[in-house]
């Protein structure tokens, strides 16, 4: 039996209220034909939060509830289709409706972890060789509005060896979000792609649901032994939807307007980033545009704390420093025995090249050492971070020995003789 | 004991409104029946007969009228044999146990018993007729390394209280009885291995709280000998992300020279956990010859798990390390992060509606962090034991600014500050604590004369490196230019440690006097080079001595060969 109310006493924001007696909180709602769900129970006044947005909802319209959560439906049909943030197709496909399953589920448990310990290869050298990305790992882009954050992240949904990609869109343009679609099916890598879009166009509600449909997939995936990989562009959008919904619920804001439990928020979706023993992973690659290139604005900065590392992506290209995977620990003793050693030694010159760049640029005397370092600068921001650059991480290695026999004498590198009689392409300089 | 009930009259978040009859008790523990799951609460508002609960689980499906039962306890913690090794969250729910029963995820409503329930060997200390009082042991059992007391629960009132009869020596179940006491008015009370003990209220059994004086020894040099922390003191590693903070603090939880480590991750990263968990096991602790995981206790409540519990998680991780402290032992308990507990009470204000104070956080902020820290403390035990609890919280401020308002207020309270920097950090100078700008009210392992005095090379040295940035290495004096050596060699090669070199990731104090001697002799000489080419040559190759020094064994003989090789090689260029 459903009760259908019909007097809806308040509509704020994106809020509305109706007395209605024995509803669960958390659970769905018809308002009109819009999905809401009970956000606040006070008495038997009820308040429901409107997916679709308020607008145009008036005090007579019919409000039912539905009984149950916000679910997704959940089966292997999901892959090639794209769906809006409430979970309704937005490609012209059947709507889905077995094996529904609830959203923002309870947490992993910690002691059922493993330590993540395979690499994802994704082609480019300054994620490969420097800030290797591993299976089950949470990384952000960190990133200014301008930069080809949405290209680099089809780039790695194209190359990445996993299983299943599922693509959480937040705030997209509208071109943004045909260009995804495009590049994927162009590369054939749609029939494995789930998309949940909410483009900027679309009510804010339901931005806040796009993580936690595509990361309720994920986990079903994975628990069926799947490899995900999520991404998510750009939970700074997210961040600002949760805020926006926040003030207009008169909650105290903390910094900057977003509302004090922004960490926790964040942290509950980024956390859904697991290895699971004996089945698959969900790893989470997310892009989160810095206002003003602030590290310090609310929303990097909070990331920065949730997840393992950054890739910070500035100038069109990764840049070296400020970009760090906390897990490339794990599994860059297993590619190659140079890699390690290699890795540290040419951020070590580049860093010695970018000292010298700004001596040069300040009118210092450059000595010939100064010299060696910007030719080996410039090699290495042309060969290595340019991001057209593709190339497996072991051709990324040799690549790297070339540039340094290209620039240096073997023992200006400070890598371990033992390495260079190895490695060093042009034995002859050896001796 | 009749049981108290109510019914829910509003939800928003984690935050339930009851209408109750009977009596209600401020912060007492209650359960929402929902379906067929009992939802754990504590009462932290009654206002116009309405009580406001905080729910230490997701309350999605809770619906006005469902009933609410009161236990009419506080909140508290289960004690006794057993809590070592184990992994809980902030509720003291044992992780591994509720993975065998609930699986990959973490199911609400489950609660399970904390404390094994196994038999141990009971030894009796006391005999019938003896006096007791809270805190007092009645007997022993051998927990791994430790003679675990089991003692009269610390809550107990009055002092008159005589044992009626005491088990003999044999092997009991942890919850069977082995000891009942009574009052002067024959009151009889029933003692087992486990009691409980509310979690926000310091544990008072002592005769006297001491001033703590003796190092806590973490084998860090930069520490131990510049910043130490003292055993019952206090200290706070702030540090923007990324910084090294939890590395850190694992360092500490290895190394440190004490009997139990109690480590508290609150609001973090599950991973970080699963490190310990993993690595811990493997790794000997020298001192005993047994595993470190021996010596630990994990309280887990991560970031996506319920924020009310990790409020909590702080106060069980503490009550624990008073538990432990009682039987005469030293504790560590090192929180991971701070700032996370103190943005969960923000976001419960927050739904309380109270007046924010500064960033929203509420105005009894300060006060609250301060009763933390100084549940730490050195104390003689009304046996004249020693013991102490040692408090070392992460803070993670926003911005890795330190004028926000957790750092400042826990800087208030804490006897050392390990302020960790981002252009260290950066520059991969580990560990990334900021030499000038910390600070440490105790005593370390070096003399604090000869400290201050290499410190104060070491600012010079950052103000010559200033104003080198300025006016180029050609317009800086020789004189400058050694100084910023001098400066530039403490860093590298004391204050800077490699933590994954198996030799140079513990120095043990002996070793860190003999090394700062060396150091120490060795920047306060005057050397008679002027060119600034090869001041740099002579300094660079002293640092490569020192680096190699500290991949000798200590006392060994490639230690002492490497020592004089040091002292040969800047004896020749020093003037007289």
């Amino acid at each position: 039996m459903q009760k259908v109310y019909t007097k809806i006493e308040s509509i704020v924001g994106n809020v509305v209220t109706v007395r209605a007696p024995g509803v669960r909180n958390g659970d769905l709602a018809l308002v009109g034909d819009s999905y809401a769900n009970v956000i606040k129970l006070d008495k038997d006044i009820v308040s429901l939060q409107v997916f679709a947005g308020a607008q145009g909802v008036s005090t007579t319209d019919p409000v039912r509830f539905l009984g149950r959560p916000m679910m997704v439906s959940f089966s292997e049909n999901l892959l090639g289709r794209i769906f809006d943030g409430a979970g309704v197709p937005r490609d012209n496909g059947p709507a889905l409706t077995e094996n529904m399953t609830p959203i923002g589920g309870p947490s992993f448990n910690p002691a059922k972890r493993i330590l993540p310990k395979k690499m994802i290869r994704t082609g480019i050298p300054m994620i490969d060789v420097f800030n290797t990305l591993v299976e089950s790992q949470k990384l952000p882009i960190f990133s200014i509005s301008g930069e080809p954050y949405n290209q680099l992240l089809s780039r790695i949904a194209m190359q990445a060896e996993v299983d299943v990609i599922i693509l959480g869109g937040m705030g997209l343009k509208y071109d943004d979000y045909m260009e995804f679609r495009d590049t994927l099916e162009k590369g054939g890598a749609m029939s494995h792609t789930v998309m949940f879009i909410h483009t900027a166009a679309d009510p804010i509600v339901e931005c806040t649901l796009v993580p936690d449909m595509s990361l309720a997939v994920a986990e079903q995936f994975a628990l069926s032994g799947k490899r995900v990989l999520v991404l998510l562009t750009d939970m700074t959008n997210f961040a600002d939807a949760q805020k926006e919904m926040a003030i207009t619920m008169e909650q105290v804001p903390s910094n900057r307007g977003y509302p004090g439990d922004l960490y926790s928020c964040l942290a509950s979706r980024y956390e859904k980033a697991v290895d699971i023993e004996g089945a698959g992973s969900i790893t989470i690659l997310g892009v989160t545009t810095m206002p003003g290139d602030d590290v310090t604005h609310p929303v990097p900065d909070n990331t920065g704390y949730i997840t393992e590392g950054q890739y910070y992506l500035k100038g069109g290209h990764i840049e070296p420093f400020g970009s760090l995977s906390r897990l490339k620990q794990n599994v860059n003793g297993k590619t190659r025995d140079d890699h390690r050693a290699l890795m540290d030694g040419m951020i070590r010159l580049y860093a010695q090249y970018k000292e010298s760049l700004e001596k040069k640029s300040m009118g210092f005397m450059m000595t010939e050492w100064d010299d060696k370092l910007l030719k080996y600068g410039e090699l290495f921001e042309t060969k290595m971070m340019d991001l057209s650059v593709n190339i497996p991480p072991e051709d990324a290695l040799d690549l790297g020995w070339d540039i340094l026999a290209e620039c240096f004498e073997p023992n200006e590198t400070g890598l371990k003789t033992s390495l260079i009689k190895e490695r060093w392409p042009n034995k002859d300089a050896l001796n | 004991m009749k049981i108290e009930t109510g019914y829910v009259v509003g939800v928003n978040g984690n935050l339930i409104n009851v209408d109750f009859d009977g009596s209600v008790r401020k912060n007492e523990v209650g359960y929402i029946l929902v379906d067929d799951k009992r939802l754990k609460g504590e009462v932290i508002r009654i206002n116009k007969g309405i009580v406001s609960m905080q729910i230490y689980e997701m309350t999605n499906g809770i619906k006005v009228g469902d009933p609410v039962e009161f236990t009419g306890e506080l909140m508290s913690v289960d004690l006794g044999p057993g809590l070592l090794t184990q992994v809980y969250d902030g509720l003291q729910n044992p992780l591994p146990q509720l993975a065998d029963e609930c699986g990959f995820f973490l199911e609400r409503g489950v609660y399970l018993d904390a404390i094994p329930n196994r038999d141990w060997e009971f030894t009796p200390t006391v005999s019938v007729g003896d006096k007791v009082k809270a805190g007092s042991t009645v007997g022993t059992v051998p927990e791994g390394l430790f003679t675990h007391h089991i003692m009269v629960p610390f809550t107990l009132k009055g002092t008159d209280w005589t044992v009626k009869s005491i088990k003999p020596q044999g092997s009991y179940n942890v919850r069977s009885t082995v000891c009942t006491i009574a009052d002067s008015k024959g009151e009889e009370k029933e003692l087992s291995m486990v009691f409980t003990q509310p979690i926000k209220q310091a544990v008072k059994c002592y005769a006297e709280k001491l001033r703590p004086s003796e190092p806590l020894v973490t084998k860090i040099r930069c520490i131990d000998s510049f910043l130490p922390v003292a055993k019952g003191g206090t200290f706070c590693t702030p540090g923007p992300f990324g910084a090294g903070k939890t590395v850190l603090q694992h360092m500490q939880a290895k190394n440190s020279d004490v009997d139990i480590v109690i480590v508290a991750a609150c609001g973090e990263r599950a991973g970080e956990v699963v490190e310990v968990l993993k690595e811990f096991p493997e790794l000997i602790d020298p001192k005993t010859g047994r595993s470190l995981i021996e010596r630990t206790i994990i309280i887990c409540n991560t970031s996506s798990m319920p924020v009310a519990a990790r409020e909590a998680s702080c106060y069980t991780a503490v009550t624990i390390a008073e538990y432990y402290r009682q039987m005469g032992l030293d504790v560590l308990l090192l929180a991971d992060s701070t700032s996370r507990w103190a943005q969960a009470m923000r976001e419960m204000s927050g739904r309380l509606e109270e007046i924010p104070g500064e960033e929203a956080f509420p105005a009894y902020l300060e006060s609250t962090i301060a009763a933390f820290y100084e549940r730490a403390g050195k104390v003689r035990l009304d046996d004249g034991t020693i013991a102490s609890i040692t408090i070392g919280g992460t803070v993670s401020p926003a911005g890795g600014n330190f004028e926000e308002p957790v750092t400042q207020a826990t800087l208030k309270v804490v006897g050392a500050f390990h302020g960790l920097a981002r252009e260290r950090s950066d520059a991969r100078k580990y560990p990334a604590i900021h030499p000038v700008e910390s600070w440490s009210k105790y005593k370390g392992v070096v003399d604090m004369d000869r400290i201050n005095r290499a410190r104060g090379i070491l600012i010079r040295s950052t103000e010559v490196n200033q104003m080198m940035k300025v006016v180029g290495e050609e317009g800086t004096s020789s004189e400058d230019y050694i100084i910023y050596q001098k400066g530039e060699l403490l860093d590298a090669v004391y204050l800077q440690q490699n933590s994954f070199d198996p030799i140079d990731a513990a120095c043990v104090p002996e070793r860190q006097r003999r090394e700062f001697d060396r150091l120490y002799d060795a920047m306060m000489r005057t050397y008679d080079i002027t060119d600034k080419r090869e001041i740099r040559s002579f300094f660079n190759q002293l640092r490569q001595e020192f680096l190699d020094w500290h991949g000798t064994e200590f006392e060994s003989p490639e230690f002492e060969a490497q020592e004089k090789k040091i002292s040969d090689f800047y004896m020749s260029r020093v003037i007289d």
